[in-house]
């Protein structure tokens, strides 16, 4: 390309450019540049614009287009309502962008940062790039199938979402999962929150810099996800937690696998604090970073590990204890600052606190059914298949078509790893939900960004977009 | 579910019981057992703010519901406010007719209801007015059509896959 595109910032005043990328009625540039806009659009190439057009826009027609329009459409320019009216306010300010496609945004969030100088004044998060309509897709389910659906949603924590809409459903139903059933829910679900934040705490230190910390992470979190594949047959998106209890009993060994996780994990963590606790380096990048105060998090609903780490100690686990959760002893991990560190040490702590609830359903896990012998929501078992007409009858409903569940609305919370996932179920006595919407952590955290990124240096946004643990799965569902 | 009925006895029901005299016109329900509010919508800023002041002041959820054809509106807006001390959650409905679903924003309450408000206009066109910047949240600003309308059917928008050049 003869003619690189300029930047604009400051002044976007060139004649005919008061949106900048949008030019005046009538000049030479207008139709050509709406036909590329239209064909973006609609996708219709008709078969004489073929050579000159390409679905992913029209490549010759770019370089004769005049340098700021060329640029709004190379993306060099942010074509945005809230950049525009920066971008022509003081001159002072400039606006950069960062993602979606940008490895330490944890998935395809992006941000426009107005900064000045180093120092950010205003971000916006912009969200929606891995939109995939699961919620609609969730109607067109029965609720056999519904958790298949919602474990994708959070995929660093699938069983958190299968527990939800399992518990959603029961109380829509009236029905309890069994003691057993009950224990192997905190169970994995326990062991999950270990991983996923082990997963964030390897992320973390990825991001600001401490490469062996990725290492250390992946390491042990390999060993839960081995122990996830053995239970359910897949490392995520298990849909192992269904309605009425979960989807198999546990292997057998399945004791030595938990005791060598307690054994293993807990050196990893000793090892983490070693090397991050009085690190230096760690420290300059964290502390007094990202900081969000209690009242902050409750105005935007924040929660989970980011207000303990401002010092509330809230848990959804203690206050609407589920799936009999109050049974186990634990506690709740508090900081103080509300800066980046204290997440650090939150999650730490809550991990060391989530092998101890392990540890004790493991050695108290009771004996019996692994589901429901409620036989509306439970298929029969596959013995009685070869020797029941009426079982296999039950079986082929109860996959086709599915059970009804009775009207009414229910919301569940569970204490995911990132904060309270909800869900609010809406039946209207059918086979499928009428409506079901997920009350997605991350979508609240991502949303109070801009209070955690206020103020702080440019280069601090990576460390407090890491430290709020955002699952983009989770937030554009 | 009448006011009255609120147990006096426990924090949580003193909460309800001083939001049920102050505003006599709200209609209060439990089903499940989960306190549940019926607001016009006229009154939902104020009610709101009430409710914040009175201890509900996490904001959780805000989404809507299509209930088609139904007599007490189509939509239904749904708010879910948080006590922590006494742990307690509220949710707050909102029916609004077909025609003209818009109701008061909630974002100067909450200033977290602020992208449930776009997620929810960007899904079930949905209006909320006084919001800042009511924009689509998760589509793309050209989307036609609002999809998590129960007349918006599955498939409704054809797959574009890239288009071959004619031999």
């Amino acid at each position: 390309m003869s003619n690189p595109p300029d930047i604009v910032t400051g002044e976007t005043e060139a004649p005919g450019l008061g949106i900048p990328g949008a030019a005046p009625p009538g000049t030479p540039g207008d139709d050509a540049r709406r036909r590329t806009h239209d064909l973006w659009l609609t996708g219709t190439e008709s078969p004489g614009e073929m050579g000159r057009f390409t679905s992913e826009g029209a490549q010759e027609m770019l370089a004769e287009e005049a340098p700021p329009v060329l640029a709004a459409q190379m993306g060099s320019l942010v074509g945005d309502d809230y950049a525009v009216a920066v971008v022509s306010g003081t001159g002072d300010t400039q606006i950069i962008n960062m993602g979606p496609q940008h490895p330490a945004t944890h998935g395809v969030l992006r941000l426009h940062l107005e900064l000045e100088g180093e120092t950010i004044r205003r971000a916006k998060p912009i969200i929606g790039y891995l939109h995939t309509g699961m919620e609609k897709t969730a109607e067109a389910l029965t609720y056999v199938q519904g958790a298949t659906n919602v474990t994708r949603m959070d995929y660093m924590s699938p069983f958190f979402n299968e527990l939800c809409f399992s518990l959603a459903v029961e109380r829509l139903l009236g029905i309890e999962a069994p003691p057993r059933a009950q224990a192997i829910r905190v169970l994995m679900t326990e062991l999950n929150r270990v991983a996923s934040h082990l997963l964030w705490i390897a992320t973390q230190g990825l991001d600001v810099g401490a490469l062996s910390m990725m290492l250390y992470g992946w390491r042990e979190r390999e060993l839960l996800l081995a122990f996830f594949e053995k239970v359910t047959g897949l490392r995520m998106n298990h849909d192992y937690i269904r309605p009425g209890g979960v989807a198999a009993d546990l292997p057998d060994g399945w004791e030595d696998d938990v005791a060598a996780i307690l054994d293993e994990v807990p050196r990893g963590l000793a090892d983490y604090v070693a090397l991050l606790d009085a690190n230096p380096i760690f420290k300059q990048r964290t502390v007094g970073v990202g900081i969000i105060t209690p009242e902050e998090c409750r105005a935007f609903g924040v929660t989970g590990p980011i207000l303990r780490a401002a010092g509330v100690a809230w848990d959804t686990r203690r206050a609407f204890p589920y799936s009999g959760i109050e049974r186990y002893e634990f506690e709740i991990p508090v900081g103080g600052a509300g800066d980046t560190f204290d997440r650090y040490r939150v999650r730490l702590e809550e991990m060391r606190q989530s092998l101890r609830i392990v540890e004790q359903a493991a050695a108290a896990m009771p004996r019996g059914d692994y589901r429901s012998d409620d036989l509306k929501v439970t298929p029969p078992p596959r013995a009685r298949l070869d020797q029941s007409m009426e079982a296999l009858i039950h079986h082929f409903k109860l996959f086709t078509e599915g059970f009804k569940v009775p009207p009414g609305e229910t919301y569940q919370a569970v204490e995911s790893p990132r904060g309270e996932l909800g869900m609010y179920l809406v039946s209207r006595g059918g086979a499928k939900p009428w409506r079901l919407h997920v009350r997605g952590p991350s979508f609240a955290h991502v949303q109070a960004l801009p209070v955690m990124l206020a103020d702080s240096l440019v280069a601090d946004t990576v460390a407090t977009v890491a430290s709020a643990d955002p699952v983009l799965g989770d937030v554009d569902r | 579910m009448s006011p009255a009925s609120f147990d006096q006895g426990t924090p949580a029901g003193r909460v309800l019981a001083g939001l049920a005299e102050r505003f006599p016109a709200v209609e209060w329900a439990a089903p499940l057992g989960d306190p549940v509010a019926r607001v016009a919508r006229e009154g939902l800023v104020a009610f709101a703010a009430a409710a914040r002041d009175a201890g509900l002041d996490t904001f959780i959820d805000l989404c809507a519901v299509d209930y088609l054809a139904r007599p007490a509106g189509r939509f239904e807006v749904v708010v879910h406010l948080l006590s922590m001390e006494p742990p307690l959650r509220l949710r707050i409905l909102v029916a609004l007719a077909g025609d003209d679903p818009s109701l008061p924003s909630l974002t100067g309450v909450f200033p977290g209801a602020n992208f449930y408000e776009r997620e929810a206009y960007d899904l079930f066109g949905v209006r909320f007015d006084g919001h800042p910047d009511l924009t689509r949240l998760l589509l793309p600003d050209e989307w036609e059509g609002h999809p998590l309308r129960k007349d918006h059917p599955v498939g409704a928008v054809p797959v574009q896959f890239k288009a071959l050049e004619p031999q």
